[in-house]
């Protein structure tokens, strides 16, 4: 019996204790979680420090985020077709998605980088890469549009990519997937020696951001997973990580893990433009598309570019090394003094860092540990700066604070380690919910670090949200790193998938964002300035109307004299010069979307029309009180009759 | 030169100011305008306090009725003409004439800038009031009559979802500076003439 009482009174104690500490714990969580939503509030009618351009993965496109809030501004097409803004559907947006393969409306965007003058972010661009069909995009800041998309040749799976240097000398773009150069009918078990990955260069134009690709090193067909430039003193330099240096071509998840060291591959990319300046490299027959974006005349030309310049590495002694590195590594890092190049070996237990200047002296006393394919190889040891030990399972990527500390994800252990450069000793961990990919700090892989938040870039949500079904939202998460210890401080969903982001201070690029079009600027070839100019032109069966929108109609509104089975063209003027009212327009039966026109804007959509009747069009964009009596009708006719072609605006025809 | 007809030759000089900077000044806020609409009135022009303004203040006022603002108006002739002859006026005086003379040129800048003001009046009464009859949209007074939009002539006033401000502007304080400095020219002037009288 006294057993059972002691029994009881042990339960019940136990008990009690149990239920005080949960109250004891809500209590302070509940305390810790307002204080939280104060780091992320930003008040109606604020804005947030920080832009951030999320990609969407395998959605295509580019979304600008602010923080700390997570609220959305806008998603930016760039190599997905988006209905709602025309963009791969009006006429004049349509070449921005020409291929060598043609017309392709998708791709997967996955790692933005915006522009830098000095190692530092400029605000002036963010230039992306689209890996399926291999392309870089650059996307403007001042408009926030893709103005710019060049097809990448001799390439496949355009991962190690978008990664621009510290002046924008250069973005590159590198292989993840080895092919036959060029393409030819061989069996795929002669990969070994025969398939080849190239590291594409392409200039930036200091003035006007114009890219082309100056040259393509021509390197053994490894897999170039991610790849990162030289900083300050290694800034001359590009460092791509490589895996499947076994280079098998079938169930590479247990023949390309064989090795126990991958490489790193450095690429002195200033020795080879100065070989290139000099007249190396060979040109060769190539087949690819550089589409561009003129703002003046609204509109997108596609250019089939016919060769490139290739370099093949042993032809420039020094130009590439080979680093070895623990398996199969995935980040490649550069910390903000080009001192250390992280090198995550996505199977290994730790974290392993070079040192530039390690390698540099290697270099200099030819400390060789063999060659492939001609390209000196290393040692391990020579070129080591130390490791983080035992710091989590499964990394992949680090960013860098001002402070000297570094920030690594871990995919399989799901969390942030924070650790510090030089003594390698991890400082902090926190929980990522769930299997983080990429992580982002502003300016956190430039010279010039922004150590205020964390990005999590999440790959699983499972329960985080809200359930939706089978597929749920993806999902970011923001930690505040500005303490000692981070904090998780806001969940926030994302489009596609977060792959990766770029971040930068809100003042760098706001002042420069372009409220409208100027009119007098629209230098569209079918711009209508006035509501006078407008008209309608027959040249046989093609069709173009001039039109015109303004709050609340379109000029004109009643059009005659259209048949079955012509080609109607609307290029509609958005005459408005007030910043936000655009206007929207869309046409009964038209194959494509609407248009959503900016103020000073000329946009155009095909019409083909079947039937016989009189058809409606209307504005899309709630522009203004009489927004709803912003409509208009087309009359169309046999294909034989003589209806006179006409046109008004607020009187009836004839 | 005596020091009073230094003071009437500043005063003369002053209102050609107006060339350089705006007269007056109409602002609209409303919540949808974070950046207010505003219209600067020049001597000679009309201009715009931000690019687009005055299309816009058009865009706005067209579904009430009320006209375009004009590219010009005959005033932007008449106006400059004014302002010159009256410094030329003023110049001769400064040079040639005594306190009278500053008398009657404070008084004919009064008359004309109050002419001014008046034939101001006229034009934005005429442009709040007479509107389109097939306006958009038609307002009407508690009493019944029909809603004007004229802008104050000075002042702060409340138009439907508008805050309408009308304020004068750097030109008119150089207009202004320079009808008071002819004054002061007169008091000067008539002050040493009572002293020399006596000898």
């Amino acid at each position: 019996m006294k057993n059972i009482i002691k029994l009881v009174t042990a339960t019940l104690s136990v008990l009690i204790a149990f239920t005080s500490c949960n109250n004891s714990k809500q209590s302070s969580s509940g305390a810790l979680a307002s204080n939280v939503a104060d780091k992320v509030y930003v008040a109606p009618g604020e804005h947030d420090e920080f832009y951030a351009f999320i990609s969407g993965g395998f959605n295509g496109q580019l979304s600008v985020y602010g923080l700390p809030s997570g609220r959305l501004f806008k998603v930016i097409p760039v190599f997905s077709q988006d209905a709602e803004k025309a963009y791969g559907y009006s006429e004049e947006t349509k070449p921005m998605l020409n291929t060598s393969y043609g017309f392709i409306p998708w791709d997967d965007l996955h790692h933005p980088d915006i522009s830098q003058t000095n190692g530092k972010l400029d605000g002036r661009y963010v230039f992306v890469n689209g890996n399926n069909t291999p392309r870089i995009a650059k996307v403007d800041l001042t408009t926030f549009e893709t103005t710019e998309i060049i097809e990448i040749p001799n390439s496949a799976g355009n991962h190690s990519s978008s990664y621009v240097t510290d002046n924008t000398e250069y973005v590159v773009a590198g292989t993840r997937f080895a092919v036959p150069i060029p393409q030819k009918d061989i069996p795929i078990k002669e990969y070994k020696g025969n398939f080849k990955g190239t590291l594409s260069f392409i200039k930036v134009n200091p003035e006007d951001g114009g890219m082309s690709i100056k040259f393509q090193l021509l390197m053994p067909g490894f897999d170039y997973d991610k790849a990162h430039p030289g900083r300050g003193k290694s800034h001359g330099w590009f460092f791509f990580t490589t895996y499947n240096t076994e280079e098998a071509s079938t169930l590479l998840e247990v023949n390309a893990s064989q090795n126990d060291k991958d490489f790193i591959a450095a690429v002195n990319w200033k020795k080879i433009e100065e070989y290139v300046n000099n007249g190396g490299g060979k040109t060769v027959p190539a087949n690819y598309a550089h589409n561009v974006y003129d703002e003046h005349t609204q509109m997108a030309t596609s250019t089939m570019k016919k060769e490139v310049l290739i370099v093949d590495p042993s032809e420039v002694p020094g130009a590439v090394y080979f680093l070895p590195t623990p398996k199969s590594p995935h980040g490649c890092d550069v910390d903000p003094t080009g001192e250390y190049i992280v090198g995550s070996g996505k199977l290994s237990a730790n974290v392993t860092v070079h040192s530039y200047t390690k390698m540099i002296d290697a270099i200099e006393n030819k400390k060789f540990a063999g060659e492939a394919y001609g390209i000196p190889i290393l040692n391990f040891e020579d070129v080591l700066a130390g490791a983080v030990e035992q710091p989590g399972l499964g990394p992949l990527h680090t960013e860098f604070d001002n402070e000297g500390n570094a920030y690594t994800s871990f995919f399989i252990s799901s969390e942030i380690v924070k650790w510090k450069l030089g003594t390698w000793e991890v400082l902090d961990r926190q929980p990522s919910y769930y299997s983080i990919g990429h992580l982002m700090i502003p300016g956190g892989n430039s010279q010039q670090p922004f150590g205020k938040y964390v990005v999590g870039l999440n790959k699983i949500t499972k329960d985080r949200y809200l359930p939706t079904g089978p597929e749920v939202t993806q999902s970011a998460q923001l930690y505040d790193i500005s303490g000692d210890k981070m904090e998780l401080l806001l969940d926030f969903p994302t489009i596609g998938e977060p792959h990766y982001a770029a971040g930068c201070p809100a003042d760098l690029i706001k002042p420069n964002s372009k409220k409208i079009y100027n009119l007098e600027d629209n230098k569209h070839p079918y711009a209508t300035k006035s509501e006078a100019d407008t008209k309608v032109v027959r040249e046989g069966s093609v069709v173009h109307i001039y039109m015109t929108t303004i709050r609340s109609h379109f000029s004109p509104d009643n059009i005659e004299g259209i048949k079955v089975g012509d080609k109607v063209y609307f290029h509609v003027t958005n005459l408005e010069q007030d910043y936000d009212v655009p206007h929207g327009i869309s046409m009964i039966g038209a194959k494509t979307s609407e248009l959503l026109i900016m103020p000073g804007q000329t946009e155009t959509f095909l019409w083909e029309p079947k039937q016989v009747g009189v058809w409606p069009f209307y504005c899309t964009d709630f522009c203004s009180a009489l927004h709803q009596e912003m409509q208009g009708y087309v009359r169309v006719s046999a294909a034989n009759a003589n209806t006179p072609l006409k046109w008004s605006l607020g009187e009836d025809i004839e | 030169m005596k020091r009073s007809n230094i003071i009437m030759l500043i005063a003369a000089l002053l209102p050609l100011g107006l060339f350089l900077f705006p007269l007056w000044k109409i602002t609209l806020e409303a919540p949808q305008y974070p950046t207010p609409l505003g219209m600067y009135i020049h001597i000679n022009d009309f201009s715009d306090a931000n690019p687009h303004d005055i299309k816009n203040i058009n865009l706005m006022n067209h579904y009430v009725g009320m006209k375009y603002i004009p590219d010009a108006i005959p005033e932007f002739k008449i106006f400059p003409l004014g302002i010159i002859i009256t410094t030329v006026i003023g110049l001769l005086i400064a040079f040639k004439g005594n306190y009278k003379w500053f008398l009657f040129w404070f008084i004919l800048m009064i008359v004309l800038s109050c002419a001014g003001l008046y034939d101001f009046y006229l034009w934005e009464h005429d442009y709040g009031h007479n509107l389109d009859p097939k306006a958009i949209m038609k307002f009407t007074n508690p009493d019944g009559s029909v809603m004007g939009f004229q802008p104050p002539l000075f002042g702060t006033k409340d138009i439907l979802n508008f805050k309408a401000h009308s304020y004068p502007r750097l030109g008119a304080c150089f207009l202004g500076l320079g009808i008071a400095a002819s004054l002061i020219a007169f008091f000067m002037d008539k002050k040493n003439n009572k002293k020399t009288v006596p000898i």
